[in-house]
């Protein structure tokens, strides 16, 4: 199968078979390995893309489903520099094993796409999806919360 | 890519390698097992040195650049930093221009015995990296400066003793004269000065009130490669022809596999080879997609004669009561002192109650996978892993491959999250397996199912707890038995060294079941913490005593830890502070590898009995704090971790399997459930530098039921506290 899409920005096309997955068709074949696999089954969002800006867990969309659209990873949103969320969260010194970071900061900002003052409730509701072993919640929402007011 | 050492994706260079490669290099300082040599050329003093004795703390290229080579594995701890900053402090260099690069994998040089000398495994586990480096690594920094004034004071001809160092510079301040660190390096590429190492007596070394790196918030070097993605897990690591394995796994641990359609399998769409293991059955394809796909296809028989099958994890509660309450039992001790038994008799009244726990899972966030490429004559081969046991991987694929530790070249990389987990190695010797059947590298990845269904999990263990006190409210005798299975790891924490407990007995009871148990952050500190402190609450309750002043009382031969309790007691204003309606507060305290801490959580209960941890607040006393933020990140993610494992964790077996299988069943804490706000008060201290990574967990299970023991009047005694198990107490 081949399929057409825009990856961060630029058009490409991807031969794969039929039942292929974007995690997996992003990771492996494109080597594009910011975002991460994790649990499979869109339970903890350590996979989340930007689909036509929207955040999605790539890791239950069937690549087909994104043909002709455009899909941002974590590679996509700092490609010149870091955004002012990616500054923040250096700032507040969010990560700890980091391995879900990615998804949180996509899942983030999307938030500011579209809101870019959140509140701290919109900021859990809307981030409550992405999981964090390591326990750096209240830091993401300070690093969120930073990169509002700095907007 | 950036992997721990901070450099690119290209294979690491080992030690020797670099020191015979790295033409510009002008100098290094070489750490043998104890004593430390000089090398001014390398090409030369190749011929003079042993490979084995070419290991060092630190190398300085001429640019100035400092590469320290960090010890320990990193798993968002941030010791990679701390360990730098140690290092860098001592030598006084300028923090600017130190790099931070892995070291090679030698553990005699490298690793830590627990003693706390040099020379042991290079496992990062136990929070023992800061405190157990922290000496070595000053001794190191301190030789490495006396190196440079030496260096300095045979360039100017003139003596030590008149030199002095700032960050990055030896200064001659009777000769107003500067050099830079880097520039005496580059001296050296044409000079024959002999350098001797000497030994810098402590005394010499700075002192805590000279710290200008040790104590300030020197951010963490990991942090921006996981702000922008590129931070190298071994998940992300890609090699050219590189192929996939997967690894079906028996569902009751021991059982053997039989193998019913290998033909139809080595059949499907890209599949290469199929790989029996004692324990499963791999797959190798050239996509993982397909690998999942043919490991789904599986027909398997699996031995019915494993020691685990049968094994129910909710009827076994029954046998582990059983044992924890017969007075006599094949036992481990943990601690006896005095007449325990005679004070139990004389006391005025006793307390004898029962506390449980369930399995936990490590449910770290990266799967365990490996990366493994072994040689077409099988007789070498490169390892890309991220594991807190570096020395116990590369020797794990060595012997699954039958060739030699050395011929093993290894690439440390990031870890997602090790709590424990990634201390086995069982994922690396299933990778080499799978790769020694096949030409090409293989990634091997397991899925979060079969990261859950084969894990190795905190114990399951039943805690019973006697006290008895005299006619004025002292407790004059204290048991504790705590039976399960999980071998040594059911008996962590249960001394409580810090109270005044002068009749105790606490013993371990073990059954072994043949199901995987493991290290699990803090250990069992997690579940004993939780049966002691919640059973001094329910002394206390009884009693009318405040549990705060129950527990001064106790400490009162301990002042150290009484001034932590006392700290958080300012912090929460402690039988003061006008607390929300339909709220309460509970208080904890723990200890771990010599760090106190105390906690004080408050909590109420909704409608749908699900308690919510509105605040928490934590006093700290970990001696020397090299990073005090990422210290409060620390505590701070560790009470997260406990909240979540107090909660909601919960593995349980029946018929010899693990019944849940990813976050769906097993759910971890979600921002939303986190506290508000969670306050750290880190306490000045001078002492060595003491565990922090697992400090804070074991606060949580004791807080979180002491404040629900205050709110409702009922206790908890049941790891977690499940909204079903919370309905169910208040309403019996």
């Amino acid at each position: 199968m081949t399929t057409s899409f825009k990856l961060n920005g630029k058009s490409i096309e991807v031969e794969t078979a039929e039942d292929a997955n974007l995690l997996w068709t992003i990771r492996e074949n494109l080597q594009l390995t910011g975002t991460k696999f994790a649990c499979g089954i869109a339970q903890c969002g350590s996979c989340t893309v930007h689909v036509d800006g929207v955040p999605t867990r790539a890791c239950i969309t069937p690549l087909a489903s994104v043909a002709g659209k455009s899909v941002t990873t974590i590679e996509g949103l700092s490609e010149k520099k870091l955004s002012a969320l990616q500054e923040a969260w250096i700032a507040e010194q969010v990560p700890q094993c980091g391995y879900c970071q990615s998804g949180q900061i996509m899942q983030a900002a999307a938030l500011l796409a579209e809101n870019p003052s959140p509140s701290r409730e919109e900021i859990v509701n809307h981030m409550n999806g992405v999981l964090c072993r390591c326990g750096t919640y209240l830091r993401i929402i300070k690093a969120i919360e930073r990169a509002s007011t700095s907007a | 890519m950036n992997m721990p050492s901070e450099q690119n994706n290209k294979p690491k260079l080992s030690r020797r390698q670099f020191l015979t490669a790295a033409g510009g290099v002008t100098f290094a300082v070489a750490a043998g097992a104890m004593g430390f040599k000089y090398f001014a050329e390398p090409g030369k003093n190749k011929k003079t040195l042993p490979d084995q004795e070419i290991t060092a703390w630190v190398k300085l290229n001429p640019n100035g650049e400092i590469i320290f080579y960090n010890p320990a594995a990193e798993m968002g701890q941030g010791s990679m930093t701390a360990l730098a900053v140690i290092f860098a402090e001592e030598m006084d260099a300028d923090w600017d221009m130190v790099r931070i690069e892995s070291a090679p994998v030698e553990p005699d040089t490298y690793g830590l015995q627990w003693s706390g000398a040099l020379g042991g495994p290079m496992l990062t586990v136990g929070s023992r990296t800061i405190r157990g480096y922290f000496q070595a690594l000053r001794h190191a920094g301190a030789q490495a400066r006396n190196a440079l004034l030496q260096l300095a004071a045979a360039h100017w001809g003139v003596d030590i003793g008149q030199l002095s160092t700032e960050p990055g510079t030896v200064v001659d301040a009777k000769g107003k004269q500067r050099i830079s660190y880097g520039d005496l390096a580059a001296l050296m590429t044409d000079t024959e000065t002999s350098i001797e190492l000497r030994e810098i007596p402590e005394s010499a070394w700075k002192k805590p009130e000279e710290f200008r790196l040790i104590g300030t918030d020197v951010p963490r070097r990991d942090i921006p490669a996981k702000v922008d993605g590129t931070a190298q897990f071994a998940m992300d690591v890609h090699l050219p022809g590189m192929l996939y394995g997967s690894v079906l796994r028996t569902p009751v641990h021991g059982a053997k596999p039989t193998l019913k359609n290998e033909t139809d399998i080595r059949k499907m769409d890209g599949v290469l080879e199929v790989v029996m293991l004692d324990h499963g059955v791999g797959i190798v394809a050239d996509n993982y997609e397909k690998a999942l796909k043919a490991k789904r296809a599986l027909q398997v028989d699996w031995s019915q004669d494993a020691q685990a099958q049968g094994y129910d994890s909710e009827a076994a509660f029954a046998k582990y009561q059983q044992l924890a309450r017969q007075t006599t039992a094949d036992s481990r001790k943990v601690s006896e002192s005095g007449n325990y038994s005679g004070a139990m008799r004389g006391a005025q009244k006793t307390y004898d109650l029962e506390y449980r726990n369930d399995f936990l899972y490590h449910a770290q966030m990266e799967p365990l996978n490996a990366v493994v490429s072994v040689t077409s004559d099988k007789k070498s081969a490169e390892v890309w892993v991220g594991t807190q046991g570096m020395d116990g991987s590369r020797k794990a694929v060595a012997d699954a491959l039958g060739i030699e530790f050395e011929q093993v070249k290894f690439h440390p990389c990031y870890l997602g999250g090790g709590f424990g987990r990634r201390s086995m190695s069982g994922y690396v010797e299933e990778a080499a397996l799978l790769a020694a059947k096949v030409d090409q590298p293989v990634k091997l990845i397991w899925t979060r199912e079969d990261d859950v269904r084969y894990g190795a999990f905190r114990p399951i263990s039943v805690q019973r707890m006697q006290a008895g006190v005299d006619e004025t409210g002292e407790l004059v005798a204290w048991g504790h038995y705590i039976a399960g299975t999980g071998g040594g790891l059911l008996g962590s924490a249960g001394k409580c060294d810090y109270y005044s407990l002068p009749n105790h007995r606490i013993e371990v009871r073990n059954i072994d079941e043949g199901v995987r148990t493991k290290h699990w952050r803090s250990v069992s500190h997690g579940a004993n913490k939780f049966a002691i402190e919640t059973f001094l609450d329910e002394i206390a309750h009884d009693l009318g005593r405040d549990p705060l002043n129950f527990r001064l009382r106790l400490m009162r031969e301990h002042p150290r830890e009484m001034k932590v309790l006392k700290e958080v007691a300012q912090m929460t204003d402690w039988g003061n502070a006008a607390i929300p309606e339909g709220r309460a507060r509970g208080l904890s305290v723990t200890d771990h590898g010599g760090s106190f801490a105390a906690g004080v959580a408050e909590i109420s209960v909704d409608e749908q009995y699900k308690i919510r941890v509105h605040r928490f607040w934590t006093a700290v006393d970990a001696g020397i704090v090299v990073q005090p933020a990422n210290t409060k990140a620390q505590i701070e993610g560790g009470i997260v971790m406990g909240i979540s494992s107090v909660l909601q964790e919960s593995i349980t077996f029946k018929d010899g399997a693990v019944q849940q299988s990813n976050f769906h069943d097993y759910p971890l804490l979600r921002m939303a459930d986190v506290p508000e706000d969670i306050e750290i008060s880190l306490i000045a201290s001078e002492g060595a530098p003491s565990s922090i990574g697992e400090l804070s967990l074991p606060l949580v299970g004791g807080a979180i039921a002491n404040a629900f023991l205050s709110l409702t009047g009922t206790p908890l005694r049941h790891i977690p506290f499940r909204p079903e198990k919370v309905k169910a107490i208040l309403n019996a």
